[in-house]
């Protein structure tokens, strides 16, 4: 594991040589993100979103333990619980608007650092368990927050909540009972509030431990970096205590700046203002849409409107919104270019930022609108691009294409080529 | 093989997709769907300035007394305000003799402590505000079959927050425009409902609160607004005023960050 050069944990202290004996937890942190870890010297900010996704996963545990100390799991109740803290908890509207925006920032850093990965290849080998443990984490995080959505029992949560277990029952002959095994009933009731309750505990941690797996992983090739090249000599990388660390606290203050502007300036701006009233299984919004993060996704599953000879339009919506996030475990295998890097691949550099980028925006904005036709043909045409581009323009652009010549080393990328005597 | 396979899935959805398209194109050339009384005839809200906007926005005390005065005189006929207590009142400048008097001028339910029977006594301060009906039921039965909302969170579960809440009070027209009616025939508005453009489907059963022509329903209507801001949002000063602390923390942390960040790798950039 990592590079021959790395520095070696040295403990001074006699208490420290004790522990290093016994439990050698401060030499796994020192390997793991002290000066053991050798990185490349050349990484840019977007490398800054791997570590904010941990700082965001963080929040969310430590508040969402607080708020749990004070919600009621009952449908009777929630809604009501909720406005308890709210109201007279001690700080409980800090906690609370702390862990609603607190999921957005974490979507924000965890859709950047994804799409970090898509631009600079950072799921070609050898880093592709690296990549699907991350997918991985993203399928774990899109179930935990539509979960954690229910908890309030507004408007919002219980629709979403039909709507979401609604899409099982897509799937012929077993998706009804299926439906109902999940809800516990025929509609979201107190049993889908409970159960989405107990999960929406347990999974964050199953996440921490899948994250662990995710780090674990990408520290046996080490990190990639901006050029792709691979690390060739010692002074190719610096130790990521102190270089990092610095780096990342730096990228941590400029996070905490635009999450304490959300929580404390504007904490309802990202949030569905349906959701501040009460359920009523009787009275259905105008609009129902999920939160910001799934909108891409929810303007695939509403782009199908037609049957497809015995296949219904609903369930062909469903195996595309799955398949439009279950693709991407494919993809080590689907881009097969020898370059990493996008910066050196202009063809696929162009798909990426003309193609992919506004595609998903487009895709965004849909799936926040009400579905007039004009949005679902909008959305139907960017769901057209979004499919193409990972299975047809993806692995065409990796044959044909004219990639520019690397440089000769990660150090040579960053202080230039050296003079010719 | 995986790559094949990923081809032929990708020209399966992107062709379902783009026949799809084709079809809604054809659909929208072909039948274009029919403009609609609330999409030509809605208004958004009317923008208002509330002193609790901003950063540094606070609630207006006396507003706030004037608000709950005109919630007291008229919303409450019809609808709670369940979450709000009246202790919180304090908030508003009331001191505490001043609570137990307002708390007394509602009944809240309770059980008689010999008899064990259900009974209304005096509210106190540890008291939230009463619904004014016994249950939905009951309220639809005394409203033309509409339930009036619980007014605890309005400011926050609309699109504009409390200037709906003023646009909505102060938008009342006597008459449709006949503009629509002319246009729409069958969006006149049905009996016990009012024309309102400000409401999602332009008729409301809420008879007009306020008098249309009356020189102080501006006022009130951006009263009650600014109390139901209140209501649903009793916390906001609390959170302006750490979040002004917390921001120049932030921003000082950062700039320490920073900087250390530049010092630490002065030997390792290009100069």
């Amino acid at each position: 594991m990592s590079f021959p050069w790395a520095n070696h944990y040295e403990p001074q202290h006699p208490f420290m040589r004790y522990m290093d004996e016994k439990l050698p937890l401060p030499r796994f942190i020192y390997n793991a993100i002290g000066g053991g870890y050798p990185v490349p010297r050349n990484l840019n900010y977007f490398w800054n979103f791997g570590v904010l996704s941990g700082a965001a996963l963080m929040l969310q545990i430590i508040t969402g333990i607080v708020l749990a100390m004070h919600f009621a799991a009952n449908s009777g109740v929630a809604f009501d619980s909720v406005e308890h803290i709210m109201r007279d908890v001690n700080s409980g509207w800090l906690m609370r608007y702390a862990h609603a925006n607190g999921a957005s920032m974490f979507f924000i850093v965890v859709y950047v650092h994804i799409f970090r990965g898509l631009f600079y290849g950072s799921y070609k080998p050898p880093r592709e368990v690296v990549w699907l443990l991350g997918i991985v984490i993203f399928l774990l995080m899109m179930a935990t927050a539509f979960m954690g959505y229910v908890l309030p029992w507004g408007q919002m949560s219980f629709w979403g909540a039909k709507v979401i277990t609604g899409l099982f029952g897509a799937i012929p002959v077993v998706g009804e009972p299926i439906q109902t095994w999940l809800l516990g009933g025929f509609s979201p009731d107190n049993a889908a509030l409970n159960r989405f309750f107990s999960l929406h505990y347990l999974l964050p941690f199953v996440i921490l431990g899948v994250v662990i797996l995710h780090v674990w992983a990408l520290h046996i090739p080490g990190s990639s970096n901006p050029t792709g090249v691979p690390v060739k000599s010692e002074e190719d990388t610096v130790p990521f205590h102190p270089y990092y660390t610095a780096k990342d606290g730096f990228g941590l203050g400029v996070f905490l700046i635009v999450f304490a502007t959300l929580v404390f300036f504007a904490p309802n701006f990202l949030g569905e203002p349906d959701n501040y009233i009460k359920a009523n299984p009787m009275s259905t919004p105008a609009n129902i849409v999920p939160e910001w993060y799934f909108w891409p996704f929810y303007a695939i599953l509403r782009a199908f409107t037609f049957d497809f000879f015995f296949v219904p339009a609903k369930l062909l919506g469903v195996l595309a919104m799955f398949a439009s996030i279950l693709l991407l475990l494919f993809l080590p295998w689907i881009d097969t270019s020898p370059v990493r890097s996008g910066s050196y691949r202009p063809l696929f550099k162009k798909f990426f930022w003309f193609g992919l980028v506004p595609c998903i925006i487009v895709l965004g904005y849909c799936g926040g609108s009400h579905a007039t036709n004009g949005v679902v043909l909008v959305s139907q045409l960017a769901s057209v691009y979004y499919f193409a581009h990972f299975l047809i323009i993806l692995p065409i652009v990796s044959r044909i294409e004219k990639t520019l010549p690397l440089p000769n080393s990660i150090t040579e990328s960053v202080l230039g080529a050296p003079a010719v005597a | 093989m995986v790559r094949i396979i990923a081809f032929l899935v990708g020209l399966f959805f992107s062709g379902m997709l783009g026949y799809s398209a084709i079809r809604t194109g054809y659909t929208m050339v072909t039948e274009p769907a029919a403009p609609t009384a609330e999409e030509e005839f809605h208004q958004h809200v009317k923008p208002v300035s509330f002193s609790f906007e901003g950063p540094t926005g606070h609630y207006d005390r006396a507003q706030l007394q004037r608000g709950l005065q005109v919630y007291h005189e008229v919303c409450k006929a019809c609808h709670g305000l369940t979450q709000v207590a009246f202790r919180d009142l304090e908030a508003l400048g009331y001191a505490e003799g001043q609570v137990k008097t307002i708390a007394a001028e509602y009944n809240v339910p309770s059980l008689n402590p010999e008899t064990g029977e259900a009974e209304t006594r005096k509210g106190t301060p540890a008291d939230k505000f009463p619904s004014p009906f016994a249950n939905d039921i009951a309220a639809k039965a005394a409203n033309n079959g509409a339930v009036p909302p619980d007014l605890s969170l309005m400011a926050k579960a609309r699109h504009g927050g409390p200037e709906y809440v003023y646009s909505l009070l102060t938008g009342y027209q006597a008459q449709q425009p006949e503009e629509l009616l002319k246009k729409f025939p069958d969006s006149k508005t049905g009996p016990g409902l009012h024309y309102n453009p400000y409401f999602a489907n332009l008729n409301l059963a809420m008879a007009p609160p306020l008098p249309i022509d009356d020189a102080e329903t501006d006022r009130k209507a951006k009263d009650v607004a600014a109390f139901l801001m209140w209501a649903a949002e009793p916390k906001l000063e609390n959170r302006h005023k750490s979040g002004i602390p917390a921001m120049i923390f932030l921003i000082l942390f950062t700039w320490l960050t920073y900087m250390s960040y530049q010092v630490i790798w002065a030997d390792k950039k290009k100069h």
